[in-house]
């Protein structure tokens, strides 16, 4: 396996009126060819803005991310980019919207509804093709977004809390999706989260963030899949997994 | 697949190929109309109760060669449709209205959208437009008739840059009150600027500038009236001002009631547009 992204001393400082906010401090990662790495830490952290800066739409203060050894300088179509806000076009219907990635690539017409039709089949959507984002549920506009996503057959997948709004239920159902996506695929994620128990269920390896970005523990996850959230509970790797996770979020507030 | 599989057993009538919770509603014709006959009941009633008072009370609550009466505004309006100045004049002043109203509002929604883009550009030029906006346009009739004459010309030029502004500020306005995020989301998915331009600033500033172009309607009627009422021999402005001179005042009125059934016109088609461009936003936030 190779390294895909590699981040090296990333430093993110906002400019706020006359003061500077630092978001992210000397922050470093590398993620492996196909893996499939999630991302925990509490509120404010920085997880957001690393994803924005590892896909290229802000700059780096100082520092540099590279997708297979180019320096990443701007968005690239490889790379597709869940963001944590809603960006559906208000002004267009599901399938428009889900349209809209191969509309850019240049994909026709005729394709591009086929395509989407299968998507939003996938996202369990059917029936809702012609509603405006406005007319869905925010659990809907979810979905709809990860089949935007999908839609320009990205080879890596940055998610910042894809599922947070999402029930039970159908977060287990888009979890299993979006793995079953991935396995065999080739294909590599990045999966924000602040839920320890998905981080567990969902990662090859687990990155749990402090302060600043600060990298306070990383750690592979070695329990086999497929992984079954009710069985896992009981599982004792998994509950000193979850223990040690627990603590080291703790430990990053600090 | 076998996921959502598992979903549609469990729900199946979410899977039916339609919303789930689309149920016909039965209403009745009176749950669907009744609204909106009530509100055009209303309206009718106050018409018929405000020309009513009007014709009663005038010739003893009020002079009649200053206020007139409904009567005679008619009667007034029917020697004008027979000897057709009514429609000579009318079809000048909306000659006057329509072309100042489609040269400023192009102009207006062009400059806006192409300058709003670069905001930096739009910041060095704002306070000068603000001072031009600032201007009463009435103003600029002596100078446009020294450039232009008392033609149409003129009266078109009046329209058009009253109606410039409004549509110029309310696009430039939508232009830049865009959702950063979906800028960066077409960027994301490898658009370029003809991409941004066209798939998010174009239809995120469509309200504003529909805001403008309505908004705008009834200040291209009121830039021509302005345009004759200050020098021409022509048009429904004209037959206000000649009708004043002669204290015909039931001519004046007749004029009024011709031209806010223009304005009326006018607002309507201006809704319609407005009405197949906002599908997207839900019902409440329409207007
Ligand atoms: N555009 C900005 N301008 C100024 N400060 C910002 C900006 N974006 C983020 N920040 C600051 O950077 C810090 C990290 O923000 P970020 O959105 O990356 O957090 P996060 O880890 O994603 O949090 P959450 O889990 O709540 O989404 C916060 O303190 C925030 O106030
Ligand atoms: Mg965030």
């Amino acid at each position: 396996m190779s390294t895909l992204i590699e981040v090296r001393g990333l430093t993110k400082r906002f400019v706020k009126d006359e003061t500077g906010i630092v978001a992210l401090r000397d922050f470093g990662l590398e993620v492996e060819k196909g893996s499939f790495v999630t991302v925990l830490g509490r509120s404010g952290c920085g997880k957001s803005t690393a994803l924005n800066l590892m896909s290229g739409l802000l700059k780096p203060t100082e520092g540099t991310v590279s997708y297979r050894g180019d320096p990443v300088t701007g968005p690239r179509t490889e790379i597709s980019y869940l963001t944590q806000s809603d960006t559906l076009m208000p002004w267009r219907d599901v399938r428009r919207n889900i349209e809209m990635p191969m509309e850019i690539s240049g994909v026709s017409k005729r394709e591009r509804r086929e395509h989407a039709e299968e998507l939003i089949r996938r996202v369990g959507l059917t029936g809702f093709e012609r509603h405006y984002p406005r007319e869905l549920s925010g659990g809907m506009r979810r979905r709809a977004s990860l089949a935007r996503m999908l839609a320009g057959d990205p080879e890596t997948l940055l998610m910042d809390e894809p599922f947070g709004a999402l029930d039970a239920q159908l977060r287990t159902d888009l979890q299993l999706e979006l793995l079953r996506l991935w396995q065999g695929s080739g294909k590599t994620v990045v999966f924000v989260t602040h839920d320890i128990e998905e981080a567990l269920l969902l990662g090859d390896r687990v990155v749990v963030l402090g302060l600043l970005g600060r990298r306070v523990l990383d750690k592979p996850i070695e329990l086999s899949r497929p992984r079954d959230a009710d069985e896992l509970r009981v599982d004792p790797t998994f509950v000193s997994l979850h223990r040690e996770m627990t603590e080291a979020l703790r430990e990053g507030a600090r | 697949m076998s996921t959502m599989t598992e979903t549609s057993k469990t729900s199946p009538e979410s899977q039916a190929g339609g919303p789930a919770n689309a149920v016909p509603l039965n209403r009745t014709w009176w749950e669907r109309n009744g609204r909106t006959t009530s509100i055009w009941a209303g309206r009718a009633a106050l018409v018929v109760v405000f020309v009513g008072l009007w014709e009663l009370t005038g010739g003893w609550l009020f002079d009649i060669s200053f206020t007139s009466r409904p009567s005679a505004i008619w009667t007034r309006l029917v020697e004008w449709n027979a000897d057709g100045t009514l429609w000579v004049n009318s079809w000048i002043t909306l000659q006057e209205i329509i072309y100042g109203y489609l040269l400023g509002s192009f102009a207006g929604a062009l400059l806006g959208f192409v300058l709003a883009s670069a905001p930096t550009f739009y910041k060095v030029l704002d306070p000068f437009i603000m001072a031009l906006y600032a201007i009463p346009k009435v103003a600029l009739a002596p100078l446009f008739i020294v450039w232009f004459g008392i033609g149409m010309d003129m009266k078109v030029l009046l329209a058009a840059v009253t109606v410039f502004f409004l549509v110029f500020l309310n696009t430039a306005a939508g232009v830049r009150e865009v959702d950063r995020g979906l800028i960066d989301a077409v960027r994301l998915m490898g658009g370029g600027r003809a991409d941004i331009a066209l798939k998010v600033v174009l239809p995120s500033s469509m309200t504003g500038m529909l805001t403008g172009l309505k908004v705008a309607i009834p200040y291209a009627l009121i830039g021509a009236v302005i345009g004759e009422l200050v020098a021409s021999n022509r048009g429904l402005g004209y037959l206000i001002s000649n009708s004043a001179a002669t204290f015909d005042t039931a001519g004046v009125f007749a004029t009024l009631v011709v031209l806010s059934v223009i304005a009326a016109i006018l607002n309507f088609l201006v809704g319609l547009l407005d009405h197949r461009v906002s599908r997207w936003k839900p019902a409440e936030a329409r207007s």
